[in-house]
């Protein structure tokens, strides 16, 4: 993996092992935030400003926390960094865009337990990307997170309309167009692996 | 606690995360393991007995320090009390068996962002006394454990044609390979909300409550 080429790593983590649809992380925003249009695409930036950032960090606590011995530490020292860069984040929307600040309301904070960043962080470690190939991954990560949410949103918008069975509403309406979508995704497997 | 309302028994407040407030069924919450690691039976089981021991350690640490911790910090510091165990559990698998340890990865450490753990520090442990605090955790530990179990039960039956690496069904069996790949996650827990959203409408309380409650 380590010897992957950037854009293999870029439409691997777009497309074929796709963040939300096909690894299963990030789904609680996936699920959540997912309701509207114009809401999902704010999120999926932020979300993927988050990981760049998460991911910046972690390589460099990675060479830190190998260079003392101190791996235990890892996982840690990662969340912390998370949390605080979402803390950043929500100072900059705050000050700079209080209307979707509001919009996107609890799930701001809560980037802070999205699966997907500290996923992001793990990851590179586990597969030993350099510098260079950690951010493509990274900024690969949440552009296909953003796609997974900006596809969902669109379906969901339109299925407001639909007439579904009272007992299909909510979650499992949700989570059966989450399948429908990964399966859809599943064509694209193997893209990006070559080489 | 609400001043006025009848303080629930121990009993109540183990039941509560095994049935009632199903972390898995009805709370919708800690998605992405439940869904990732659960390709077979025993994948589920070590990863709901992991979740359960962090919940446990998390819960009895937060509810010890409730009065000590300040309000502002509080979130970073639960995040950093579950790390640690997480941490913990991490080197325990890889300890205990190297297998389960690769077959479920990074999703061990990913424990540390499940959405449920942080919950019950914030929503319960922090606020109660470390007895209730661990019966509650080991309540919602359990529900977590068997949503897990059958989830991991069916793709396993289906997608293998076995059950704890049982073969079940003979050597014709042909795998319905899709279940053990991600859509068949999302599939099968769809299926399970829907039987649960199904039975619970059909309860005389819910078809009166029926009419007040609105979907989004």
């Amino acid at each position: 993996m380590a010897d992957a080429s950037l854009s293999q790593i870029f439409l691997a983590t777009v497309l074929a092992n796709n963040f939300v649809l096909a690894m299963f992380l990030g789904l609680c925003p996936f699920i959540g935030v997912s309701g509207r249009l114009n809401t999902a695409l704010p999120m999926g930036a932020a979300t993927t400003f988050v990981m760049l950032v998460a991911s910046l960090c972690a390589y460099g606590l990675n060479y830190l926390v190998t260079a003392f011995g101190l791996e235990f530490l890892r996982l840690i020292s990662y969340i912390v960094v998370i949390a605080s860069a979402v803390q950043l984040v929500e100072m900059v929307l705050k000050k700079y865009s209080p209307t979707l600040f509001r919009a996107l309301g609890i799930y701001l904070p809560l980037i802070t337990t999205n699966c997907a960043i500290l996923g992001v962080a793990l990851f590179q470690t586990a597969r030993e990307y350099s510098f260079i190939q950690a951010l493509v991954f990274a900024i690969g990560a949440g552009v296909g997170f953003t796609l997974a949410l900006v596809l969902m949103a669109g379906l969901r918008e339109r299925l407001n309309l639909a007439i579904v069975p009272n007992v299909v509403q909510g979650a499992a309406l949700s989570l059966m167009l989450a399948g429908l979508l990964s399966l859809a995704f599943m064509g694209f497997a193997g893209l990006g692996m070559g080489g | 606690m609400i001043p006025g309302r009848q303080q629930p028994t121990n009993l109540e407040e183990f039941l509560e995360g095994l049935w009632k407030q199903n972390p898995v069924f009805v709370m919708v919450l800690g998605l992405c393991p439940a869904l990732a690691v659960t390709v077979s039976a025993v994948n589920a089981l070590a990863m709901g007995a992991a979740t359960t021991f962090v919940l446990l350690g998390s819960a009895l640490l937060v509810s010890l320090l409730r009065n000590f911790i300040p309000r502002e910090v509080r979130i970073a510091t639960y995040i950093v009390i579950i790390a640690t165990f997480v941490t913990i559990v991490d080197y325990l698998i890889a300890a205990i068996s190297l297998t389960v340890y690769e077959a479920l990865g990074p999703f061990i450490q990913l424990i540390v962002v499940n959405c449920m753990i942080l919950g019950r520090a914030e929503a319960h442990s922090s606020k109660n006394p470390p007895l209730r605090a661990l019966t509650n955790a080991l309540g919602m530990g359990l529900g977590f454990s068997l949503g897990l179990l059958a989830l991991g039960s069916v793709r396993e039956i289906f997608g293998s044609g076995s059950l704890f690496g049982i073969a079940l069904f003979g050597a014709d069996f042909q795998p319905w390979v899709v279940m053990l790949l991600p859509p068949g996650g999302f599939f099968v827990l769809g299926a399970w909300l829907l039987l649960f959203n199904w039975w619970r409408a059909r309860t005389p309380a819910a078809l009166k409550a029926a009419e007040v409650q609105s979907h989004g």
